[in-house]
């Protein structure tokens, strides 16, 4: 019983939880937030841009944005955030100050854009030939095709893997510690860590991770929720029905399609 | 044009009269040959469409019919010879414009699938022709008419029968106005029953004066609306001439053995 009792002193010790909690609430989960989201938006926009250079057939527009999605994809976020967060604060601080912040966003937005990018370009070539051909018959440009009707079809199929991407997005944003935050300005895990530091008590950090759990749980299950309605639709089962309902249909319909020819 | 008169009476030549007429032009290949890389699919095809007429090309999977299609309106380019839309070189031109005066109708209708109906056949009106969107809605609300479709308007093509999705897609074309219209096998992928509505739709189509090119299996189609019928075979065209020609005195051994096995 000994080491249980340890056990539950070192992770769930509810005293050092609930100290941290509004840390937490009105700081962490705050700033998780809003990187995570300014890093999504910046991510989705970026990545948008990388799948249309990516299928376009112009290779001088193909190439640059396969090396862009190789490198970031195949880098380690924590090497990327630094190299990034460090080497462009000089940089930085004349634009946002000298807060490390924006930089850790910017960071984490060119690491999703690769993916991002890659599940926006899977999403457009997925999308049926004959879309793209029906549209370029009926007169319009490549880039009117795309915008109005391939694109379009395209995301909507990839929504499921952009939630997968936010989660991760959410998770990475943890990294952005690294860059030296303010006390204000701290995600989840910092402030966990730092009051798990203080208290030499590992419960705080358990705190944080139940946040994270909350933001990203649900989310997975959003994620099944929308594939399940995206890939079988909205359609209502109709009852069986008899094809003569349309032949008289149309047979009273128009003057164009009566007469006969057979 | 009155739509609610044609009611009432079903088929006379009188109601055709009533709606609008097209004016479709010339089409005219010459020495049309077309590559996939290396491989020749359509070798010298030459053909003369003359306006307001239809021509049907018959053939075997694979004999080029639809690459002959594609040609036309350069969803596939050339590789040599010239294709003339009233008189004019069609390669001269840019493409999208080229398209905008051609009209053309898939096999698998090709439908936007998060369009309605209506939205199928005003898309390309406000965003090609630059029409104003209200306006637009109307001429496709217009379209969606004549082809026995006012009332589907507002559904989206998964909610339509194939013959009536296919009915959309020709709408869609026409909506542009059209000099010619190119048909891909517009009823092989359609219920028995409903293959003759569409057929109906095509040929009143051409006695309203549009010059049509009609890739087809349907020898009954062919046989009493073309004007011409040409055989196509290994990407060539094997005999070219009236119904009566190809279907009653098939000259080439390859025809009468075609027309033996589908007729």
């Amino acid at each position: 019983m000994d080491w249980l009792n340890i056990i539950g002193r070192t992770f769930f010790d509810f005293e050092a939880m609930l100290e941290v909690l509004p840390q937490l609430l009105g700081v962490g989960l705050l700033n998780t937030l809003i990187i995570s989201v300014a890093a999504t938006i910046l991510g989705v926009v970026l990545g948008m841009v990388v799948a249309v250079m990516g299928i376009s057939r112009s290779r001088w527009l193909r190439i640059p944005a396969r090396i862009y999605t190789d490198l970031f994809r195949g880098l380690p976020a924590i090497l990327t955030i630094l190299l990034i967060g460090q080497g462009f604060a000089r940089f930085s601080q004349s634009i946002f100050g000298p807060s490390p912040y924006p930089l850790g966003i910017i960071a984490l937005s060119l690491i999703a854009s690769a993916y991002i990018g890659e599940i926006f370009r899977a999403g457009i070539l997925s999308v049926d030939k004959g879309q793209g051909e029906a549209c370029r018959a009926l007169g319009m440009s490549y880039a009117k095709s795309m915008a109005l009707v391939v694109v379009p079809q395209g995301v909507r199929r990839v929504l499921p893997a952009l939630v997968n991407q936010f989660i991760a997005i959410v998770k990475d944003s943890s990294l952005v510690y690294f860059l030296g935050l303010l006390v204000s300005e701290r995600e989840l895990f910092r402030v966990g860590q730092d009051a798990a530091v203080l208290s030499g008590n590992l419960s705080p950090l358990v705190m944080a991770g139940i946040f994270y759990l909350v933001i990203t749980v649900p989310l997975t299950h959003l994620v099944n929720f929308f594939d399940n309605r995206f890939r079988t639709g909205r359609r209502r089962p109709t009852p069986p029905m008899s094809g003569l309902k349309e032949v008289t249909e149309l047979d009273a319909a128009s003057p164009l399609t009566t007469g006969s020819n057979t | 044009m009155n739509l609610t008169s044609a009611n009432t009476s079903t088929s006379n030549s009188k109601t055709v009269a009533d709606i609008e007429t097209f004016h479709g032009s010339s089409l005219e290949l010459q020495n049309l040959t077309m590559a996939y890389g290396d491989i020749e699919v359509l070798r010298n095809v030459s053909l003369s469409v003359a306006p307001g007429t239809t021509t049907c090309i018959i053939g075997p999977s694979g004999s080029g019919k639809s690459t002959l299609l594609r040609g036309v309106n350069r969803l596939h380019e050339p590789k040599s010879g010239d294709v003339l839309l009233a008189g004019e070189s069609a390669l001269q031109v840019r493409p999208d414009t080229l398209r905008r005066r051609i009209g053309m109708v898939f096999q698998h209708f090709n439908l936007f699938p998060d369009h309605t109906a209506l939205e199928n056949v005003a898309l390309a009106l406000w965003s090609v022709k630059g029409m104003p969107k209200a306006e637009a809605m109307e001429r496709a609300r217009r379209r969606l008419a004549e082809v026995g479709l006012a009332e589907r308007a507002d559904h989206r093509p998964r909610d339509l029968s194939g013959g009536q999705q296919q009915r959309v897609a020709i709408a869609r074309a026409l909506a542009m106005e059209p000099e010619v219209m190119l048909f891909d096998e517009a009823t092989s992928a359609l219920d028995p029953e409903l293959v003759k509505g569409v057929l109906n739709l095509m040929a009143g189509l051409g006695r309203r004066g549009m010059t049509m090119l009609v890739v087809t299996h349907e020898m009954g189609f062919a046989r009493k609306v073309a004007d011409q019928v040409v055989f196509m075979d290994e990407g060539e065209v094997v005999e070219a001439g009236t119904p009566a020609e190809l279907f009653d005195n098939p000259r080439s051994e390859r025809l009468q053995r075609f027309l033996s096995e589908v007729l």
